[in-house]
């Protein structure tokens, strides 16, 4: 199973999407906003990124660009929750170097599909 | 996978009700072209829309759809932030609240309300801005290529990765392994575009596939798993009809011998192998009904349930010290086991540092309970928005120390008595525009509401530069109403302590804004009732200052203990003024009005406790034999008599009301080392009593 860094400034929903997660045997560690993201993504190798778009310090897409610079995320799997409305961020995310997005609102079982899909 | 999404509706409750009020604030400050808070807002309302639909309250999410891209629009520039849009917004902050308030406590919720709330939105979004409203666009996503013929027996696939498609974290053998999960396929990969082996950069993908997938697939499922890299890759997907397609050989797939020999090992191999169906199929997807996400809320919310929110910090401290109370008990257990008299230094020392590490561990206890000031402060900056507005002032508000902490049932309490002076100090205090004009002041009115900390109190001040209070008039106003006597002489302490007499009012005449009935005797009770106390100090002209004080935590109070006889009462230290041995001499006795003695300039009333209380066993009867302790509360002093003074300490607050009754001159007790039981004194109450 993968170790995955869940980052939102929203606690529900970060207790939400690491509760399915965890449910599915992930280990998931949660950061509040892109600079928290980034300092644990540094201490810790993650298999995974579940990005919040809009956050304070440091949004989605600014924290997808610092990983993707780093060495041991050049390939990782980088996803960002995003709303319907968001197609330009999509596109700012793909710029970014993003992997995919996850269209809020979102159920568990499509989170963990989603998740599947990048965790082979 | 089932999960029950109520266990999150608490934390969402509580963080959209939080994030409602930063819009509030935000608002406030969007007069000033603050980007920041357009940023703030929007972030806000962006989370409570994405969190209320994932939890299913769908109709928050419709409401916030609108605020979201009405503040999308004025963050990136295309729509102007106008007062009528911030109007309109705050108004939907109200109703947001409303909404939320009704969800969690399922209350009826008033839909006329809202549609009207939704309606003025949706009015100012036609009014600005460039964009018409994005009605609803999830159906774009997924659904827009609903082509999907029924007959279709499989779909062929050209697919040309761009170079740099790895360094976006997506892996061509991931989606064929998604592909392979929708049918069986076949692949066949073109090595034309390898480069040379010293050209060659691993981290690139030069490989390009033609794929087919048979079966019964719809065309979005297929969609879905290219959607990622639809940029990244040149894409031709085509239904292929009836059985079996005859796919390309790609022409030179072998010329290339270096590509064949380094970089097809896994990227082919993977994909070819595939083929069988028996994987998953891929989950059941249905959403959670959300008229089953509101049932289940209704089940887990429990109405009025108080939770509060502590910094992650406090708790490792709490733990921390929690520890070194466990080393130090498994210390002194070791000393007591095998105890000598020799070990007598060790035992002591053992016991100083568990006091310390007891106070310690109540501080961080205590400090759970604190929260910042701002909880109480943040309501301000909209009252005082709408009030300078209804009152036609102009008026800025600062707000000074707003993380100053306190204990958590303080700040509950302290909301209404600050709302009252705030209100006093808008519509009493700061004049109107053109008289402060006429006075040489700025038009604009400050009003600043600041906290910070002293000794063991937290101080609260509501400063106003307006008219100030007239000691005359307050004077005059007193004696009409028949406070005091008509030659009373009053110094100006006393004279500004009117304001605070029941049935005192200098208002000309009462205006809706404070005229409600609540006059500042109310407030002073209050605080009172707090444990604290109440000030006002003011210049002509120049402005007011009304301090409150309060201890920090309603449940500890740092007390001198004093003794009666076999009794022990705890005076508040905050209200000792000076103790001191008294003789005969400086007593009077008036009759009827008991006895008063002199200190300095001031005749004070002395309380004999042993009188009051009825302690018979008390040592002192005389005044020469005892002690008297000067007190003060409301401004009034007076000598409470004891026979003698003990040490100080720290006492927890036990409530008398809740566990037998109230009494007069008693506002709580606690229990002393012995067990005993001591009764801490209300000193406002005593000297109430002892007017009596």
């Amino acid at each position: 199973m993968a170790t995955i860094l869940s980052v939102d400034d929203s606690a529900s929903m970060r207790q939400m999407v690491s509760f399915t997660l965890k449910g599915a045997g992930h280990t998931v560690v949660e950061a509040v906003d892109g600079v928290d993201a980034l300092n644990k993504a540094k201490a810790q190798k993650f298999d995974c990124v579940v990005t919040d778009v809009n956050m304070p310090n440091k949004d989605g897409i600014a924290l997808i660009k610092d990983l993707r610079a780093l060495p041991a995320y050049k390939f990782t799997p980088l996803l960002m929750l995003t709303t319907e409305s968001g197609t330009d961020k999509k596109q700012l995310g793909k710029a970014a170097g993003a992997t995919g997005w996850i269209v809020k609102p979102f159920n568990p079982d499509q989170l963990l599909k989603t998740i599947k899909k990048v965790i082979g | 996978m089932s999960i029950d999404m109520a266990q999150f509706h608490q934390v969402f409750f509580e963080e959209s009700f939080e994030g409602l009020d930063a819009m509030e604030t935000g608002l406030l400050n969007l007069d000033e072209g603050d980007i920041d808070a357009i940023n703030t807002i929007f972030r806000a309302a962006h989370s409570i829309k994405g969190g209320s639909g994932t939890f299913g309250f769908t109709s928050v999410s419709d409401f916030t759809h609108v605020m979201e891209t009405l503040l999308d629009e004025m963050r990136d520039g295309s729509r102007p932030v106008t007062q009528s849009a911030v109007d309109v917004l705050l108004g939907s902050v109200d109703c947001l609240r409303e909404m939320l308030t009704a969800i969690r406590d399922q209350q009826n919720l008033d839909t006329e309300s809202v549609a009207a709330h939704q309606q003025a939105l949706q009015r100012e979004f036609e009014s600005g801005g460039s964009v018409s409203p994005r009605s609803d666009d999830t159906g774009v996503e997924g659904n827009a290529v609903a082509e999907q013929a029924s007959e279709v027996e499989g779909w062929r696939i050209a697919f040309s990765p761009h170079t740099d498609l790895l360094r976006t974290g997506n892996d061509p053998v991931r989606m064929f392994r998604e592909l392979a999960e929708l049918g069986d396929i076949e692949a066949t990969v073109d090595f034309q575009g390898v480069p040379d082996i010293h050209d060659l950069d691993p981290e690139e993908c030069h490989l390009s596939w033609q794929l087919s997938v048979n079966g019964d697939i719809p065309r979005a499922e297929i969609d879905e798993i290219f959607a990622w890299v639809e940029d990244e890759c040149d894409l031709a997907i085509q239904a292929s009809l009836g059985g079996v397609t005859e796919h390309n050989e790609a022409p030179q797939a072998t010329q290339n011998e270096t590509g064949d020999r380094f970089s097809a090992p896994r990227q082919v191999q993977a994909p070819v192998k595939t083929g069988t169906n028996d994987s998953t199929k891929p989950a059941d997807s249905s959403p959670a009904k959300p008229k089953d996400a509101k049932k289940e809320a209704s089940k887990s919310t429990q109405k009025g349930s108080s939770s509060i929110r502590v910094d992650t910090a406090k708790i490792d401290t709490l733990i921390n010290m929690v520890g070194e109370l466990v080393i130090t008990q498994s210390m002194l257990s070791l000393i007591g086991e095998h105890f000598e008299v020799n070990k007598l230094d060790q035992l002591k020392n053992g016991l100083s540092q568990l006091e310390r590490h007891t106070r310690e561990l109540q501080e961080s206890v205590m400090n759970i309970r604190m929260l910042p000031i701002s909880f109480v402060f943040s309501r301000f900056p909209r009252l005082v928005h709408d009030l300078s507005a209804k009152l036609g002032k102009k008026i800025e508000l600062k707000l000074v120390g707003e993380q100053t902490e306190v204990d958590k049932t303080v700040v509950e309490l302290l909301s209404d008595p600050l709302v009252h002076l705030v209100r006093n100090s808008l519509d009493h205090g700061i004049e109107m525009p053109e008289e402060r004009r006429a006075a040489g002041k700025p038009e604009i009115g400050t009003v600043v509401l600041e906290a910070y900390h002293r000794g063991g109190n937290i101080v609260i001040e509501v400063v106003d530069d307006g008219r100030g209070l007239d000691k005359d008039k307050l004077r005059a106003k007193a004696i009409e109403k028949g406070l005091i006597e008509e030659d009373a002489i009053l110094n100006d302490k006393q004279t500004y302590e009117l304001i605070f007499m029941p049935g005192f009012s200098t208002a000309a005449q009462l205006t809706d804004v404070s005229g409600r009935g609540v006059g500042m005797d109310v407030v002073r009770k209050n605080i009172q009732a707090l444990g604290g106390n109440i000030e006002l100090v003011s210049e002509l002209g120049k402005g007011s200052t009304i301090s409150i004080h309060l201890p920090l935590t309603l449940a500890i109070l740092d007390g001198q203990s004093v003794a009666v006889g076999e009794e022990r009462f705890i005076v508040p230290l905050g209200s000792i003024v000076e103790s001191m041995n008294i003789g005969e001499d400086r007593v009077n006795s008036v009759a009827g009005k008991g006895e008063t003695f002199r200190l300095r300039n001031e005749y004070l009333p002395i309380v004999r406790m042993h009188e009051i209380f009825n302690v018979e066993s008390a040592r002192a009867t005389q005044l020469s034999e005892g002690l008297l302790v000067v007190v003060e509360g409301q401004g009034v002093k007076c000598g409470l008599f004891v026979d003698d003074l003990l040490g100080q300490q720290q006492v927890v607050i036990k409530s008398l009301e809740a566990n037998y009754r109230r009494i007069e001159g008693v506002s709580g007790a606690t229990i002393l080392g012995d067990g005993s039981v001591a009764l801490i004194l209300d000193i406002p109450g005593l000297v109430r009593l002892s007017n009596q």
